[in-house]
């Protein structure tokens, strides 16, 4: 029999999900023998715990210890010279653990090679920032969108959000809209806490029209006289149309004419 | 020496106008409105084109002025992320009475697009606001309606700004 879901709340959830769906993945090839992918293995030795080629690149999976000298060794000896991206993925939900990706570059050979490496939370990876310069704002970011930290990092500081920011927003746990803190940061900065009451909370609602607000809200059928407390109920009001622009189209069609 | 035999009396009266104080304060204000120079995002490059020579603010009387002592108006364009509010208000303040605030585009008004954390969720959260102009990004020409509708309001005012402005946070 079909697993009962309740079906009272089914805008929030979507109740119906295939019980077959298969993620589509990214396929992986062997490294074909003599090309220059088999060349950087080798150069790399057993610090490579699991390689295959997706979609032209190579993918390098390593030991999270070893993510220095394998990067020394890419830009040394197979002439990966530029790291053009490095961050992190959550995974904690489903393995405890961040994915690390190091995104390299070879000009000479128009070849990329990602290494990527597992963390457990808490821990710190040791920085890559003597390698290349851009590693600097990369680690940075990492650490302020994650909060991993980063060993011997010349100045491991937040980059995008403020310096006095509570949370990572880029964990998949941050709610999108922020949580506590984020919602009240600006107020709670220029006007202080106790101000809070007076500013009132945020509007996330784009569509959110208040019945009783009769400053910002026009009542049409029902007008009222700007700013009036009408939460003990309102005056009805008759409806008016402009006379001289609705047409009836059904009854008088022959102004129409006239009007031509 | 050659007397004035004009008679201020007939005709078409003295060469005189009488006004109130109000009414030529506020002449002088809303005719020499001083924006400040101030884009958060994409409408800042909306508002560029206004004081470009095609939409022309100047004729209005409307310069950009590069420092916050200087200027009158806050034209808040773009998106405010919450980063910046500190800052946005810290220019606020640092402007002289008597001053206004149009809030340029929906991501000023509400936030618009960016529901997220780190944009502030209407900019009337940090300063007050006078004028808001709809639109994603609104054109020039609304910009220039904007500020007309500001001069009318700014010659409907007292001169007093302690009149109008209410004590209040925001
Ligand atoms: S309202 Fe539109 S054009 Fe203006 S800053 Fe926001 S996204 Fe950009």
């Amino acid at each position: 029999m079909r697993k009962y879901t309740p079906k009272d709340n089914v805008q929030k959830k979507s109740y119906y999900t295939d019980r077959f769906w298969v993620a589509p993945r990214v396929p992986q090839m062997s490294i074909e023998e003599g090309s220059h992918f088999a060349d950087v293995i080798n150069a790399l030795g057993d610090r490579v715990l699991d390689a295959s080629v997706q979609i032209g690149q190579l993918v390098v999976s390593i030991n999270h210890q070893d993510n220095y000298s394998v990067l020394e060794t890419l830009k040394d000896v197979c002439g990966y010279k530029i790291c053009t991206e490095l961050s992190a993925v959550d995974y904690l939900a489903q393995e405890g653990k961040f994915e690390i990706f190091y995104q390299m570059l070879n000009l000479d050979e128009a070849l990329r090679v990602r290494v990527v490496c597992m963390i457990e939370d808490g821990l710190a990876i040791e920085s890559t920032v003597p390698l290349f310069k851009s590693a600097n704002f990369a680690e940075r970011e990492m650490y302020d969108m994650f909060g991993i930290y980063v060993n011997n990092h010349p100045f491991l500081k937040r980059i995008l959000m403020p310096d006095d920011w509570e949370g990572h927003p880029l964990l998949k746990t941050y709610p999108l809209e922020g949580d506590e803190f984020a919602s009240w940061y600006e107020v709670d900065k220029i006007f202080g806490k106790e101000n809070r009451d007076i500013i009132g909370p945020e509007n996330r609602d784009p569509s959110r029209v208040d019945r009783y607000d009769t400053k910002r809200f026009s009542r049409v059928g029902h007008e009222v006289d700007f700013g009036a407390d009408i939460s003990q109920g309102e005056p009805e009001t008759e409806i008016e149309y402009s006379k001289t622009l609705l047409v009836d189209y059904t009854t008088g069609s022959e102004k129409l004419d006239q009007r031509r | 020496m050659a007397q004035h035999k004009v008679d201020y009396a007939s005709n078409a009266g003295l060469p005189i106008a009488l006004t109130t104080a109000d009414k030529l304060i506020n002449w002088g204000r809303s005719n020499s409105l001083w924006p400040l120079t101030y884009g958060l995002a994409c409408c800042a490059i909306e508002m560029m084109a206004s004081g470009a020579s095609r939409y022309d603010f100047d004729r209005m009387g409307t310069i950009f002025r590069a420092s916050p002592r200087q200027a009158d108006v806050m034209i808040l364009a773009g998106t405010l992320s919450k980063k910046h509010a500190e800052f946005a208000r810290r220019l606020y303040d640092q402007m002289t009475e008597p001053k206004w605030v149009i809030s340029m585009g929906s991501c000023a008004n509400t936030g618009g697009m960016f529901n997220t954390y780190a944009t502030v969720q209407g900019v009337d959260r940090i300063v007050p606001v006078d004028i808001y102009l709809p639109g994603c990004a609104p054109r020039p020409e609304t910009l220039q309606y904007a500020m007309m509708m500001l001069q009318k309001k700014i010659r409907k005012e007292s001169a007093n700004m302690k009149k109008n402005t209410k004590q209040r946070l925001v």
